[in-house]
């Protein structure tokens, strides 16, 4: 098992006519994904080495099948893209996107919590891969092996130095969602946990927050209360200035709000075991599962 | 991005949120012929992007022309908490009969819009969260449905305003919603917001924060972005399309993603060194990209060592590479580097570097290693 892409995903790329767009859904495709469809508006009826494209998103899941969307579009365009997947029936929607607007998350995600069975990744995220079975997104799945830790997380670099330093110590991976670095996310670490725990192949869940916002606490309360498998956390940012934007719209400590600190305290308080480098909690993933 | 107050002012007014009648000016004479406009008395305010201006002086009242003069000569070049005040604003002074306090904050755990209003305005509104959390109304709305008149008379009665200006103070608020959401704002904050003598509800002053992912769609609001006040090394490195926020220490950090950067500086710190910068080479980035960042971290004479962690997943090593060996053709760096490349075409990257031979470049196989090694370079 894995969770939100795997051996069933149909996917469906808006903009995979642009630049970016095809080179990853090729990726993707290389990778063993089934890329079924594409969508750009006025483009409807060319293909993308094979991969036929649609007008619109309607189009691609009666006349493909498509299940699952990424979104590749420029920032203006993007909540529109991720309105019409959700509109057309797509169930799984992960938005690469970087620099979307934080008004524009915030309708999008208002509008799908209201929508039954409709999950949003990112955006500005990196994607979802499940090794072995799908990737949809950016993450180089040539470092990351078939296994039993689920990661999730805000950073994709980080993630990628996490999933390798576990790699290191022999874990591979059931999934790896990253839900990326904006102010109001699609899903946040409590929704990807809840389906790690529920999750038969994940044995042990890794979760790697930053500063800024309070998803982490969030987390904190919900693992305490909710899941049973072994959580380790990693927290990024603890030598952030208040007040400074780190690269991420998300990642700011504002006043005593948001700090490192505060994060590793509320998931130590709550038992979960928090890694002070992407190093130590690789060495405290092989101390909770065995090397 | 912040904005200053006489920019938040004209903003709210664009949306019809009452502000008295001002003009900025960055010169004495500038000021006299604004206050010549708005008439007298008037109060000369420094424009800055920090609490506390009032204490430390940055804002007067002038009864005449001659009282413009010296205050504007005063505060002009005044430095206020370490802010060099280059631009007043000339305003019409209020009578003021009441202060409250209004804001609408981008709450992102709640995922709303949050409004506050409290009639205990004038003062330090986190004091007032202390001393008195009741005194604070406070209401989510939902974005999809936008702001009603009934919350805006839900919020004046909690507040517990005055009965003869819940009507008009319910307008402004409506006003000042469509401001947050018109110009996507992050945060609207108005202390004190004011009731005159004659009842009449104003703004008199404006903290605005805008989302800066949404200013491709507000062109008349990223024309304000005021470089003269951001640092050397951030105009530089803006202008150069990076992402970089200066720190205190004399260790220049480059990384590709904001996350591994953040990591990248907690490790550092760890090992004993302090960071001179957070820089984000970004996803991708291509050999012109890491010159341009090597040019950027080296003109901060504080740094004594650099550190390279990349782990490419869009990024390519050998383009990171080559972007190093063309920087130490052009900038000829005098301090030690060390590079640690892991991920896609690492190691074309490292052949690369180890066939250039760079002077003083220590390359390293692990992010804690790197680390380490910068700081030991560092501190010889």
């Amino acid at each position: 098992m894995s969770v939100l892409v795997g051996e069933g995903t149909r996917l469906c790329v808006s903009g995979i006519t642009g630049r970016e767009g095809s080179f990853h859904a090729m990726n993707n495709r290389r990778y063993g994904t089934d890329v079924v469809a594409g969508v750009t508006p006025g483009k409807g009826g060319q293909d993308v080495e094979g991969v036929p494209v649609f007008n619109t998103f309607h189009e691609a899941v009666e006349q493909r099948g498509a299940n699952t969307a990424m979104v590749f579009v420029p920032p203006s365009f993007a909540a529109d893209s991720i309105l019409e997947a959700a509109d057309a029936g797509i169930e799984v929607i992960i938005a690469i996107t970087e620099g979307v607007p934080a008004h524009d998350e915030l309708r999008v995600y208002t509008h799908l919590r209201r929508l039954d069975g409709v999950a949003l990744i990112g955006p500005n995220c990196p994607g979802v891969l499940s090794p072995g079975k799908a990737n949809v997104g950016i993450i180089p799945a040539a470092f990351f092996s078939q296994g039993n830790v689920g990661v999730v997380s805000r950073s994709g670099t980080l993630t990628y130095q996490i999933g390798n330093e576990l790699a290191q110590s022999g874990f591979g991976n059931s999934s790896i969602v990253g839900i990326g670095g904006d102010p109001v996310p699609g899903s946040s670490f409590i929704d990807i946990i809840a389906l790690f725990e529920a999750d038969p192949e994940t044995e042990l869940i890794v979760m790697s927050g930053e500063i800024g916002g309070s998803a982490e606490e969030e987390a904190a309360e919900y693992i305490a209360a909710s899941v049973s498998k072994p959580v380790v956390g990693y927290i990024a940012g603890v030598t952030a200035p208040p007040g400074k934007t780190m690269g991420h719209a998300g990642a700011i400590v504002s006043g005593s709000s948001g700090s490192a600190a505060a994060k590793i305290e509320a998931l130590e308080d709550k038992g979960v075991r928090v890694g002070r480098t992407p190093t130590e909690v690789a060495e405290i993933a092989v101390e909770l599962l065995g090397g | 991005m912040d904005l200053l107050e006489y920019q938040g002012k004209q903003l709210f007014a664009r949306h019809g949120v009452p502000v008295p009648e001002g003009r900025p000016a960055r010169d004495v004479d500038a000021a006299l012929a604004a206050a010549d406009e708005v008439g007298y008395p008037c109060v000369v305010k420094a424009q800055v992007k920090v609490g506390g201006r009032g204490k430390a002086g940055g804002v007067r009242v002038a009864q005449s022309r001659e009282e413009v003069r010296e205050h504007a000569d005063a505060i002009l070049g005044m430095d206020i908490h370490g802010f060099t005040v280059h631009e007043v604003w000339i305003e019409a002074a209020s009578d003021i009969a009441e202060e409250y306090y209004a804001s609408i904050v981008f709450d992102r755990s709640a995922k709303a819009p949050l409004f506050m209003l409290s009639t205990q305005g004038g003062v330090d509104i986190e004091e007032v969260a202390r001393r008195d959390p009741g005194a604070i109304a406070r209401l989510h709305v939902d974005p999809l449905l936008g702001f009603q008149d009934f919350h805006g008379r839900r919020l004046a009665f909690e507040a517990g305003v005055a009965a003869d200006v819940v009507r008009p103070l319910g307008a402004l608020l409506a006003r000042l919603y469509d401001a947050f959401v018109g110009e996507e704002a992050m945060l609207v904050e108005v202390n004190p917001l004011i009731v005159t003598q004659d009842r009449e509800v104003a703004a008199l002053d404006a903290k605005v924060t805008l989302d800066d992912n949404a200013l491709f769609r507000h062109p008349e609001n990223a024309d304000l972005r005021d470089v003269s006040s951001e640092d050397e090394q951030e105009r530089m490195a803006h202008e150069r399309g990076l992402t970089y926020v200066k720190l205190d220490g004399d260790i220049g950090i480059l990384g590709n993603g904001a996350g591994l950067v953040m990591s990248t500086l907690d490790v550092v710190a760890q090992a004993g060194g302090s960071p001179a910068n957070f820089l984000d080479a970004g996803g991708g980035s291509k050999a012109e990209a890491i010159v341009a960042a090597v040019e950027v971290i080296l003109s901060d004479p504080k740094v004594k060592a650099v550190l390279f962690n990349i782990f490419g997943g869009i990024t390519r090593c050998d383009e990171v590479a080559r972007g190093l060996i063309a920087a130490f053709a052009q900038v000829k760096p005098t301090v030690p580097f060390v590079v640690r490349l892991d991920g896609t075409n690492d190691e074309e990257g490292r052949r690369l570097l180890a066939e250039a031979d760079l002077p003083n470049v220590h390359p390293e196989t692990t992010m804690l290693g790197a680390a380490q090694k910068v700081v030991e370079v560092a501190s010889a």
